[in-house]
């Protein structure tokens, strides 16, 4: 098994430093739509110099580079131990760097680790064998800010007038877009998930995060409710930064889970608009990244 | 754009509307949540005994604040090993959390500036129009921008907080953020919220 260190630390560089196209291209076309002179346009003029700036200069778009959330897809045979190894050493030396910024801190003393280095669930990575030769590794940065503005709902819930079907997702989903305003920097995108129990949920509204924003649902009637929510998100007008205007959401994710007959959970990871995240994938000697 | 020196007279506070765009100059500090709570604390309610170097810090704020600004920013800093620090990516935090802090912080310091992202909340907004003082607007994210406008990083204080909870004391030259709060009780936060609300119960009911 070769030493991937170097290239986890690409990884994580690469995600901190440079906006994935897809996002930059959905901001651009959001600029496009806010009023020539508006607070909302200006909010997204900033964003964009800041996202080229970054990349050039190597440094983090976002000071809070969150929690590196990895997902490891390797075929069998691979020791997830080394890999879980080369992958914490990758990111002590990404803060030592600069990419990331020391973020682990013990809860009960209050204490900053320094590293970003925490108990073993900080940072946070999943393991999953699977077919094939390609080790694959997605990893999102996900700041604080926006994570704060999550939410998990239990359907049916009364007081938003929510049931149990795809319309009472769409009116909760609607309910946190209102509750996170410009709190997580809007225009954000939303990652939901519906089923499960309330941790596999929660996991699999991150996993949904991972696709690319113009990337359609394979399930038509996820797809539809993707397209209304978006559509609805927007008219909510809390724009960028929440400073008012056209684009509130840059797109929805969502994945649908099973679930028990007396649960219906509902969750929703808000990413930033700076969504970071990339993906790396080893085939023998060679290792790319998209 | 509205150029602003630090420190700021009530003249200049009371001529700032919500909308308005501006940029700084001059001497601020980055404060957040364990900042505001050490000030509480130690300082304004006094529920904990000063030790350590908190006098000494204290009386080293107070003519930085005195008409000052105070930052909602938890840094990423290079230099930590040889002392010689800068700033690399330095965006605004989410200020709500300093919610039940931040009036009797501005107002125990003389604070007209309070910079950050995301608004605060009714307190807040009393505070601006009592000192009288301002919430200024940071695009959020925008952290290697923002970095650039951060001259020199003057000295720190507090740095066992961790890099992003310190009070890092910055000389900043043309600083960029909106007015989303004013002195005269003016605040998009609450415009853009009554608009949505509205949407949204229409957006519920179909």
């Amino acid at each position: 098994m070769p030493d991937l260190t170097e290239a986890f630390l690409e990884l994580v560089r690469l995600t901190s430093t440079d906006l994935p196209p897809d996002v930059e291209a959905s901001l651009k076309r959001a600029r496009e739509q806010e009023a020539s002179g508006s607070a909302a346009q200006g909010a997204l003029d900033t964003i964009l110099e800041n996202v080229t700036m970054a990349r050039q200069n190597s440094t983090p778009i976002c000071q809070d580079t969150g929690t590196p959330i990895f997902y490891v897809q390797h075929p069998p045979g691979w020791s997830t131990t080394k890999l879980k190894g080369q992958i914490r050493a990758a990111v002590a030396e990404a803060t030592k760097r600069t990419y990331l910024r020391p973020n682990a801190v013990d809860t009960v003393t209050g204490k900053n680790s320094g590293n970003n280095l925490g108990d073993p669930s900080f940072p946070t990575i999943h393991f999953e064998e699977v077919e094939g030769e390609d080790l694959i590794v997605d990893l999102i940065l996900k700041g604080g800010g926006c994570e704060n503005v999550g939410a998990q709902y239990s359907l049916p819930n009364g007081r938003i007038g929510a049931g149990r079907n795809l319309e009472g997702v769409r009116k909760v989903v609607l309910d946190a877009v209102f509750n996170a305003q410009g709190k997580g920097c809007a225009p954000g995108v939303l990652g939901v998930a519906i089923g499960g129990d309330r941790g596999s949920s929660y996991y699999a509204s991150k996993e949904a995060l991972f696709r690319k924003l113009d990337d359609e649902n394979t399930d038509a009637e996820l797809a539809k409710l993707e397209n209304r929510l978006t559509q609805d998100a927007n008219q909510l007008s809390i724009g960028p930064m929440g400073f008012g205007g056209e684009t509130t959401v840059l797109g929805v994710k969502a994945k649908s889970l099973h679930r028990l007959p007396a649960s219906y959970f509902v969750s929703v990871s808000y990413m930033c608009w700076a969504h970071r995240r990339r993906r790396m994938t080893v085939r023998g000697d060679e290792t790319t990244y998209e | 754009m509205q150029k602003i020196t630090l420190p700021i007279t009530d003249d200049v506070i009371r001529e700032l509307k919500v909308g308005d765009s501006v940029s700084l100059t001059g001497v601020m500090i980055t404060g957040r949540d364990a900042v505001h709570k050490w000030m509480i604390d130690t300082f304004v309610k006094k529920s904990r005994k000063p030790e350590g170097d908190d006098e000494a810090v204290y009386e080293a704020l107070k003519p930085i604040l005195d008409g000052g600004a105070i930052y909602h920013c938890g840094p990423v800093v290079a230099g930590l090993d040889t002392g010689a620090y800068s700033f690399v990516a330095a965006g605004p935090t989410t200020s709500i959390r300093e919610e039940p802090y931040q009036a009797d912080v501005m107002q125990h310091f003389n604070i007209k500036a309070v910079i950050g992202k995301g608004g605060m909340g009714p307190k807040t907004l009393a505070a601006c129009s009592e000192v009288p003082g301002v919430y200024l607007h940071a695009i959020g994210g925008a952290a290697s921008l923002i970095a650039q406008s951060v001259q020199q990083v003057l000295t720190v204080h507090k740095l066992d907080f961790g890099v992003p909870e310190a009070i890092w004391v910055i000389d900043v030259k043309d600083f960029p953020a909106v007015v989303t709060m004013d002195s005269h009780g003016g605040s998009v936060h609450v415009e853009v919220e009554t608009q949505s609300k509205a949407q949204l119960d229409k957006l519920l009911a179909s």
